[in-house]
């Protein structure tokens, strides 16, 4: 069980959390405008990095904000937690530097 | 409802008094959410410190406020003061927008009190409640095995639960079942 | 009745307190301080189980977790049977029942034993081979074979009346293992203040000192430190000790499991006591003072019972007074053995021999050996020993070969040095290294903020120990951050006894002939391992697979080493280069019941009901679960079975009046000045012109472009909805909404908060709907022309607050009371009693279902499976079309998603009014066609339908409206039934009754 920390309440266990997948993907503002092959991408295309991934959780069981996180997949380490809307940290600001 | 559910000695080899579940008094309840200048009007209007800590509670005699998340605060009053403190703050957020949504009859409380308090609670509640982790004044949603509670620390051996109305019977099982040892 | 085999003094035991046990139903007795294995072995038992492949007489091979043969049932009744114990780690009490396993008819007569016999044809990978062909002997033969033959233990026939409870805790440092390391950390971490959990597997704190009879600590005999250590910690208020308590599993970020086992060693449980307690402990820092594990040696015939290793051998003498044999030989590759051979000596065991297999051995432990005059024979083996179910000789030479000499003995002591236990260091992802001095793998870089420290990272002199258990200590104390206490270096004496031994099989082991196990509980032996090789496996975690080694409930504790000595020598390859399999959790069995916790019976989900629910239940409503609530399905009257009862219901309320618990729907309050612009973007329908005190039938699609939830919603004020959502999808709703607002458009000044508990509803249907709530309403117009359908409004009821809507799920007149949920009971009773005269009945899940059904309104997850859109289900007009966008638009304007071969939602009649079609069948046009068939299509709902006077059914058919009035096949096991498509909608297609 992880231990997140959540940028609103600090470290919790991963029981009061929802995983909410890839972060950082802006829902289209004029979702008209894409064609399919782009509405396709931008709905079903995922990343599916070995180390370090954004990614969204959120504090259901406790704050109930979304918020982002970069975790590495290969070791289950999360190297930062930061606010919706607030740009990934460099790689040099992570827990341990890069993953 | 007994008024003590339970009197209990949660394990013979690391306890040796008693940790107490009983319902609490009816009370009014509110959902405020907004922005800080909501919360700091709602504050002021029902004559309480803001809560301007996260997972921080402030509260006198009846009235309460609890921060539950930094956009959402649990406003609580007497059972009989709902429509004053709907009167209040409808007048002290008149020109901040804002939510309020009673939630009076959506939860009961709880209190959990005695020594063996935090280690009961311990027994469903994945948080760490000792008092130098969650201090007197704390409060945050959480869980409590499987149904989703408030927890407020209101003095070093004593808790409030708010719990959702049907999860009740759930959770006060739960603790009966946990404090029988 | 004391045994030649318990000595006169000394050990950890109670002579004065015997104890009663049985074995087999022979009455035994032991003493208080006693295992089960001790308490045999004090009787002179080595016999206490057969082997799994060969049904070898086996005996008991060690002291502790590690015991591979010693697997026993014990029995309180017929509902606390606990199969699989290891007899080493079960507390002896009063009146304890075991018996051994794995054996028929009896222990010493076992038929099973003739797999000894055909050993020969059933060698390694035996499963993969013979039982491969011919194909037809499996159902007959081969299954029928393995069935009886396989399996260990037996479960419990009844289910099992025992309590579990659960434990979260939290501490800076956890320290797993209680011996002269863990107990070194815990007193250093102890004394900087720190949280402290200190748990051990075993009964009692101390680990190797519990068999330490002449070390010093501090200048006091080592179990005499002993005790004022464990004093000093267990009046420390920060310090949590746990006895009995076994660290089962390393999770991701220091969370470790453990397993405390609170009453299984007590005659007599307390019924207030839970018998085992899961700890879920997160630790700031861990110390895993885990000791090591003595390996045997492979050498032929090294099974027998009266064979076992040499410090399980001194830890029964030492702790529990209990000689293992009368005359022993000793067979060894570490000087571990000969402090072993002088106790025993001195105890007044005759040492028969020490076979060293080492050519020299000069430590301390033997140059005390050759002083007391042992008969020591360096560079000397086992060749084989003899004995049928117990060991009676061995046969012994030297190393290189030659003449063998048989010795006679009754008991047989074997080291073959310590493995270092990393079980959970590794399930940690901790690195392990390769000690090429030790020949052991030991902890290397930590994944976790974790340490080891004493035997466990392979170190193993008494002050060394104690030393880096210390360090450890102050390191973890230092992680946390508090300051550690000063650094004490704690006086030890204890014999050096070197780190000396002997990794995989011993000369002989692959004589025709010869049987040396390395897995005694899967019976793998050398050759079995050599086989592998020479069938051409390489990879450590094949070879495991297909030998089965280190795969049984033991996982390998005593064996996996060996099998890499032996594998790495006949691959001619290094040991760190063949590698090492995975450790998994648990480090020993844990029961379900403890993983369980209070997880069970009626705790086992929270069960939701509403307040109208035990009005319901006096009335005698049948029950059925939707997610954790509990709904009335149907009230049932005088024996009317659920048909009977269901067609009642829905008949009084088309002709009269019903009323219907709808508490459970969901219910979201969306407030904020952005709530109308929020729902825009939200749901497929227009919401800016609706009015206050309107409402509206609301479709939410994913962005996918398929359904996800419906229902009312209500626009209360200019700022404020009142959204109601399905049973189930409440949570999911207002997680998908909060979703949006909180990532895409977090610019709304919109919130949400759920109110699904903070309304009762009441729903009243039926053409005297209204008649029944005049007279209970205070301030509210229930007319047509005030209230008409899809409006709701605010007002009292009995007094009470109410949101009061104009709806219908029946598609009769109907209103749905909304109350504050305390005054849902009073008012249900009110609306109750003033429909009686009215014939109002109550009506359930079902009824509303038909009702439903009837007027061909959809349920989502019964219509809708997530592959179907607002048109296939036929939802369009719902659908605000001038809008630029809504969750789900852009995806519903792909072709696919208009494709006219694609689902649509229509009626089916059955051509034989009085059949009812299963839901779930398949639609096909063509019954004729070959099988498998090509279906078109599925029945989503079915009923018959008590208004209509025949079957009804919804299906999802392919290009189905474009099919009226053509006929389609549902096949079924007694052949196709025939349908004609029609519209869903079966009854009041003008909508006339709702708008009464």
């Amino acid at each position: 069980m992880l231990l997140i920390t959540c940028p609103y309440c600090g470290p919790r266990p991963e029981l009061e959390f929802a995983y909410g997948g890839q972060a950082h993907i802006a829902r289209p503002q004029q979702p008209a405008d894409l064609n399919d092959d782009a509405w396709a991408e931008h709905l079903y295309m995922r990343d599916n990095a070995k180390g370090a991934h954004a990614e969204r959780w959120r504090h259901t069981h406790g704050c109930a904000r979304f918020f982002n996180a970069v975790r590495d997949t290969g070791s289950d380490r999360i190297l930062a937690t930061y606010e919706t809307g607030t740009p990934r940290p460099a790689a040099g600001d992570l827990v341990g530097g890069a993953a | 409802m007994h008024d003590t559910l339970t009197a209990q000695r949660p394990s013979a080899a690391s306890m040796s008094a008693p940790a107490i579940v009983k319902p609490l008094p009816a009370a009014s309840r509110f959902i405020l959410q907004g922005s800080a200048a909501v919360m700091a009007a709602a504050a002021a209007a029902l004559a309480l410190p803001d809560t301007k800590l996260a997972c921080r509670a402030s509260a006198h005699g009846e009235r309460a406020i609890l921060w539950l998340g930094p956009y959402e605060r649990l406003v609580i009053g007497g059972e009989a003061e709902g429509a004053e403190l709907t009167r209040l703050l409808a007048a002290a957020l008149v020109d901040l927008p804002h939510s309020l949504v009673e939630v009076t009859d959506r939860q009961i409380a709880f209190e959990v009190t005695g020594p063996h308090a935090a280690e009961l609670l311990n027994s469903a509640c994945p948080l760490d409640l000792d008092l130098s982790q969650f201090p007197v004044g704390m409060c945050t949603r959480t869980i409590l095995a499987k149904a989703e509670i408030v927890l407020w620390r209101t003095a070093p051996e004593t808790f409030r639960l708010e719990v959702w109305r049907s999860f009740s019977a759930y959770v006060v099982g739960l603790l009966e079942e946990a404090g029988r040892a | 009745m004391t045994s030649v085999y318990r000595t006169k003094d000394g050990g950890r035991i109670q002579r004065g307190k015997p104890l009663r046990f049985t074995f087999d139903g022979r009455a035994l007795q032991g003493v208080e301080g006693d295992t089960l294995a001790s308490a045999l072995l004090a009787n002179g038992i080595h016999l206490v189980g057969r082997s799994f492949k060969y049904h070898r007489p086996r005996g008991i091979l060690s002291a502790g977790a590690d015991e591979p043969n010693a697997l026993v049932g014990v029995r309180r009744d017929a509902a606390r049977y606990t199969p699989n114990l290891r007899a080493t780690q079960v507390e002896l009490y009063d009146g304890l029942e075991a018996e051994s396993q794995n054996r028929w008819p009896s222990l010493a007569l076992d038929t099973g034993a003739l797999n000894g016999l055909i050993s020969p044809f059933i060698p390694a990978g035996f499963y993969y081979k013979t039982f491969m062909w011919p194909r037809k002997a499996w159902d007959s033969l081969y299954e029928p074979f393995i069935r009886a033959a396989a399996g260990l233990g037996r479960a419990p026939t009844q289910a099992d009346p025992d309590r579990y409870l659960n434990r979260y805790a939290h501490c800076d440092v956890l320290i797993a293992g209680a011996g002269p390391a863990g107990l070194s950390a815990a007193l250093t971490a102890a004394r900087s203040g720190a949280r402290v959990i200190l748990c051990d597997e075993q009964s009692e704190f101390g680990g190797s000192l519990l068999a330490e009879t002449s070390a010093t600590i501090e200048g006091l005999p080592a179990q005499v430190w002993l005790q004022e250590a464990i004093a000093e910690l267990a009046g420390n208020p920060r310090v949590v000790l746990l006895p009995r308590t076994t660290a089962f599993g390393y999770f991701a970020h220091n969370l470790i499991g453990l397993n405390q086992r609170v009453t299984d060693h007590l005659a007599v449980p307390s019924a207030e006591q839970p018998r085992e307690r899961l700890w879920q402990v997160r630790a700031k820092e861990v110390i895993l003072c885990a000791g090591a594990l003595e390996r045997p040696l492979v050498f032929p015939g090294n099974d027998r019972p009266g064979i076992l290793l040499a410090d399980s051998a001194r830890t029964y003498l030492n702790r529990y007074g209990v000689r293992p044999g009368k005359r022993v030989v000793i067979i060894t590759a570490h000087d571990g053995a000969y402090r072993a051979a002088l106790d025993l000596h001195a105890a007044g065991v005759e040492i028969a021999a020490i076979a060293d297999v080492r050519a020299t051995a000069d430590g301390p432990a033997p140059q005390a050996a050759r002083q007391a005059g042992l008969p020591i024979r360096l560079r000397t083996t086992i060749t084989g020993t003899r004995g049928g179910l117990r060991v009676e000789g061995v046969s012994l030479a030297a190393m290189d070969g030659g003449p063998s000499q048989s010795v006679a003995c009754d008991a047989v002591l074997m080291s073959g040095g310590f493995t270092p236990s990393v079980h959970l260091f590794s399930q940690s992802r901790g690195k392990l290294d390769w000690d090429p001095a030790a020949q052991s793998f030991v902890p290397g870089r930590s994944a976790e903020r974790e340490r080891s420290a004493g035997a466990s990272r392979g170190l193993f002199g008494l002050a060394e120990v104690l030393a880096d258990g210390a360090a450890a200590g102050a390191d973890a104390v230092a992680a946390a951050g508090l300051t550690p206490p000063a650094p004490r270096r704690l006086e030890a004496s204890g014999i050096d006894l070197g780190t000396d031994g002997f990794l995989g099989a011993l000369p002989g082991a692959g004589a025709p002939g010869a049987k040396a196990f390395v897995d005694w509980q899967n019976d793998v032996t050398a050759k079995d391992l050599l086989l592998a090789t020479r069938e051409g496996f390489r990879s450590i975690e094949h070879i495991k697979r297909y030998t089965t080694t280190g795969m049984a409930t033991d996982q390998g504790k005593t064996s996996n080493m060996n099998a890499l000595g032996v594998v790495s020598e006949a691959l001619g390859t290094p040991i760190p280069a063949v590698g090492l399999t995975t450790f998994r959790m648990p480090y020993t069995p844990v029961t379900f019941g403890s993983l369980a916790a209070t997880s069970r019976g009626v705790l086992f989900d929270p069960v939701r009901t509403t307040p109208i629910h035990d009005w319901a239940a006096a009335q005698g409503a049948v029950f059925e679960d939707v997610g954790l609530w509990k709904r009335a399905r149907y009230f049932p009257r005088g024996g009317e079975d659920m048909d009977a009862a269901v067609a009642r219901e829905c008949l009084a309320v088309r002709s009269g009046v019903g009323v219907f618990d709808a508490t459970t729907l969901g219910k979201i309050e969306v407030v904020g000045p952005d709530a109308a612009k929020f729902m825009n973007r939200l749901y497929v329908n227009a919401w800016t012109k609706l009015a206050p005190g309107r409402s509206r039938y609301g479709v939410l699609l994913r962005d996918d472009g398929f359904i996800f939830d419906d229902g009312v919603v209500g626009r209360v004020a200019e700022d404020r909805f009142h959204v109601t959502t399905t049973t189930g999808g409440a949570p999911r709703v207002l997680a998908m909404m909060e979703d949006y607002l909180q990532t895409e458009w977090p610019d709304l000044n919109v919130w949400l908060t759920s109110t699904t508990e903070q309304w009762a509803v009441i729903a009243v249907q039926g053409p005297q709907a209204r008649q029944v709530l005049e007279g209970l309403v205070e301030g509210i117009d229930l007319s047509a022309e005030a209230l008409p359908h899809m409006s709701l409004t605010e007002g009292k009821i009995c007094g009470v607050p109410t949101r009061l809507f104009r709806m219908s799920f029946t598609g009769e007149l109907g209103f749905e009371v909304n109350v504050p949920t305390s005054h849902g009971r009073a008012v249900w009773e009110a609306i109750w009693a003033a429909g009686q005269p009215h014939g109002m009945v109550a009506y359930g899940t079902e009824t509303m279902h038909v009702l439903r059904a009837e007027k061909g309104y959809i349920i989502v997850g019964q219509e809708t499976d997530g592959t179907v859109t607002p048109d296939d289900a036929g939802l369009s007009w719902a659908i605000g079309r001038t809008k630029a966008d809504y969750v789900g638009k852009r995806s519903l304007a792909r072709e696919a998603m208009n494709a006219p071969d694609r689902k649509q939602l229509v009626g089916l009649y059955t051509q034989n009014p009085s059949v009812v079609i299963e839901e779930g069948s398949q639609v096909v046009a063509d019954a004729r066609q070959q099988i498998p068939m090509r279906p078109i299509g599925h029945v989503s709902s079915s009923y018959m339908s008590a208004t209509l006077g025949r079957s009804i059914a919804l299906a999802l058919v392919s290009g189905g409206r474009a099919r009226m009035g053509q006929t389609l096949f549902v096949p079924t096991a007694d052949g196709e039934v025939a349908v004609t498509v029609t519209s869903p909608v079966f009854y009041d297609q003008e909508g006339v009754r709702v708008n009464a």
